[in-house]
């Protein structure tokens, strides 16, 4: 087996190359620079390969809201719970979702205590499970970004059987952009944008940040050196005052995205002013279901109310965390009572979260 | 928060998985014995990978292992249940510097369990002793009722001899030792993993299941002579636990250099995609070895003769500073820490 372009996108002989100009470029720039990614997969990337390390201490790299399970809100999470709770439902999701602590527990410990909670690998498993078991109402707890969207869409263009619904918890990464630029404390000089999300969504999305907010944006590959050659593509635009949208992951993001994921999008889905776990409500920052697949829409159909929930236990600092305000390392909990064992906060959950990833990489030394 | 109170109180899978709660659950199940060594030997404080009974008035000493086996599935590419309960066994006496003897066997059979896969399993463990030149002297079995078991288990208890003044210990490492890594990781564990139902990978990955004995012969003379510091074969919890749990009992930092530590592309493919990372998955025919650092060069050329060892490499050395601590120089240049593993590893899903 080989696995195509590993060569170039891992070499160390590339990344040199790449360390030099973008050192040279730092030292023409000649004042601290930050950028932010907003994907847990680049703070993977950067964490498992030690990038920190390797660019000067001029550049900070903050990690921003990109971890789909950790943006979910707590009250979400809780309706799923309360559906769960029934003994006519089964509740489905994907496995980084299941251990994500909500107000009370997870839906793991929900499941522990006897209920039915399956992981699923996609929705069309979802789908599958309600077909076997007629029975039971199959509730798709349905969370991520653009990403994951169009496939619940199709699903549900595709008239899954009447005891199927879907708790749509889907949030849009740009009106996420977009809100952390309006902190004007966090003063980013440019973004790393996720490839993955931007397969689907296209290039014309972010024109709004280069162009409105004069702020520079790259699309980014997930392997170090699509990281490193992004950070270098950003650098250039701050040193030549420069302020484009440009994409580096050309080998899978097409400028005009993807339309057919796009049309499936807005056929069953309308944008909302959406919460974020921690970050708060977000303009056009969440999907809802359309009125005419509303027969799946979980909310309508079950008309589960959540008085009140909580976002952010006392003591953790997963707010800061998500928008760059504060390293994993920072918090008191970290290491100490919040570890990936018995995670108190949501961003220790998943393998994208970024309080996961600096347990994982960073020791008291490097970090 | 009662639910989480719960939760603590029982065993869960991940105590089972070679991390930081398998130590707490042998920390739990050890921490009472009243007789924890034979003449001062090496006994069940040290969590080693056996214990030795040294003989009174003599220059030998027996080494005792012991070792429970489960798998599944119980065939997998490259070996099943029965290889798999010999080498552990075998490998074990080997790491401590001994000569593999004899070892005595439990089968624990569930009811209904059919034969002609029994016979396999027995064949491959008489195959397997055949070529480790060791007897099997002693056993037991049980048939355990329909549901109270899963299909099969083997115990063994490992016998082996070795010098008195051989020490190849897990609190042996010292400021400047090389490591060596006798061979790619990752191929055990994931190997099993594609094998599984529900995952639907195909792949030619086989088992790294082997042998140390190959190795042992080939570097007798260092072994006799305490050039060689410690060994371990890195099955649970993979070269990051080993890594770990070498740094923490030396009291050392280890320095390992990803360029130099082999991993498959089969394997690279498949834990990418699974969200898994090679260093925390199981080996059963690799060992990591802390030598001497002048005669690393000599003991990794006869190493490199073997046939199992012939991808050995340096992979790394030993510092003082920051003690207890694994780090790694990464593929590109970077600097990360590795941890140890925390618990079972799990594919994700999302």
């Amino acid at each position: 087996m080989n696995i195509p372009g590993l060569d170039v996108l891992r070499s160390k002989e590339f990344t040199g190359k790449i360390i030099e100009k973008i050192n040279e470029i730092t030292k023409e720039i000649g004042k601290p620079v930050k950028f932010m990614h907003v994907c847990g997969t680049h703070e993977h990337t950067i964490s498992k390969y030690g990038l920190r390390t390797l660019i000067p201490k001029e550049i900070e790299i903050l990690s921003g809201p990109g971890c789909p399970v950790c943006v979910c809100p707590a009250a979400d999470i809780d309706k799923a719970i309360e559906l769960g709770k029934r003994n006519d439902t089964i509740i489905t999701t994907f496995g980084d979702m299941i251990r994500v602590p909500a107000t009370n527990i997870s839906l793991a410990e929900l499941k522990a205590r006897g209920s039915d909670v399956r992981i699923v690998y996609g929705p069309n498993n979802a789908v599958k499970i309600a077909k076997e078991n007629s029975d039971k109402e199959v509730i798709f707890f349905a969370i991520g970004f653009e990403t994951t969207v169009p496939l619940v869409g199709y699903e549900l263009q595709s008239e899954p059987p009447s005891n199927f619904s879907v708790i749509c918890a889907h949030k849009l990464i740009p009106a996420a952009l977009e809100l952390l630029i309006s902190q004007s404390q966090l003063k980013i000089d440019g973004f790393i944008s996720p490839g993955h999300v931007s397969t689907i969504i296209g290039l014309e999305p972010y024109e709004i940040f280069s162009q409105g907010y004069k702020i520079p944006n790259v699309i980014s590959g997930f392997e170090p050196n699509d990281v490193l050659l992004s950070i270098l593509m950003l650098l250039k635009q701050v040193r030549d005052k420069k302020y484009d949208t440009l994409n580096e992951y050309s080998r899978v993001v097409k400028p005009e995205g993807n339309i057919i994921a796009q049309r499936v999008i807005e056929d069953v889905f309308d944008p909302v002013s959406s919460p974020w776990r921690g970050i708060g409500r977000i303009n056009e920052g969440g999907l809802v279901i359309r009125e005419k697949y509303t027969e799946y829409d979980a909310d309508k159909k079950f008309d589960i109310k959540i008085e009140k929930s909580q976002d952010i236990p006392p003591g953790c600092s997963c707010h800061l965390v998500m928008v760059g305000k504060l390293y994993p390392y920072e918090c008191k909990l970290f290491r100490k009572e919040c570890t990936p064992i018995n995670p108190i906060g949501p961003c220790m959950v998943s393998m994208e979260g970024t309080c996961s990833i600096y347990y994982k990489y960073y020791s008291e030394q490097n970090s | 928060m009662s639910i989480k109170k719960e939760n603590s109180k029982i065993i869960r899978l991940a105590h089972g998985a070679g991390g930081i709660l398998q130590q707490e659950l042998i920390e739990f199940i050890t921490k009472n014995i009243p007789y924890k060594n034979v003449n001062n030997g090496i006994g069940i404080e040290e969590l080693d990978d056996g214990a030795t009974i040294p003989l009174i008035n003599y220059e030998k000493e027996i080494v005792v292992t012991a070792d429970g086996h489960t798998i599944y599935p119980l065939f997998f590419p490259g070996g099943d249940l029965g290889s798999l309960s010999i080498c552990g066994t075998a490998n074990d006496l080997i790491m401590m510097g001994a000569e593999p003897l004899a070892l005595t066997s439990v089968i624990i059979i569930e009811e209904g369990f059919e034969f002609n896969k029994l016979k396999k399993i027995v064949n491959s463990m008489n195959f397997m002793a055949a070529k480790a030149r060791i007897a099997i002297i002693a056993g037991d079995t049980k048939v355990m009722p329909r549901g109270t078991l899963n299909e099969i288990i083997i115990a063994t208890t490992g016998i082996g001899i070795k010098d008195k003044n051989i020490k190849i210990l897990d609190n042996n490492i010292k400021t400047e030792d090389h490591i060596i890594l006798t061979g790619s990781i990752g191929d055990h564990g994931t190997a099993l993993m594609a094998s599984r139902e529900g995952l639907n990978i195909s792949t030619d990955l086989k088992s790294d299941i082997s042998l140390l004995l190959e190795i042992f012969s080939a570097i007798k003379y260092e072994i006799d002579n305490n050039l060689i510091h410690a060994m371990k074969d890195p099955t649970r919890g993979g070269i990051a636990a080993a890594l770990n749990d070498w740094a923490a009992k030396s009291n050392v930092s280890i320095w390992i250099d990803e360029e130099k530590v082999r991993i498959k592309n089969q394997v690279i493919a498949i834990c990418e995609m699974l969200g898994l990372d090679p260093y925390n998955i199981a080996c059963e025919g690799r060992a990591l070895l802390a030598v001497d650092p002048k005669y690393s060069q000599d003991i990794l050329k006869k190493i490199k003769s073997t046939q199992i060892g012939k991808d050995a490499e340096i992979i790394g050395k030993v510092k003082a500073e920051n003690p207890k601590r694994v780090f790694l120089k990464t593929i590109v240049g970077g600097t990360r820490f590795v941890d140890m593993p925390l618990g079972e590893p799990i594919p994700r899903i999302c």
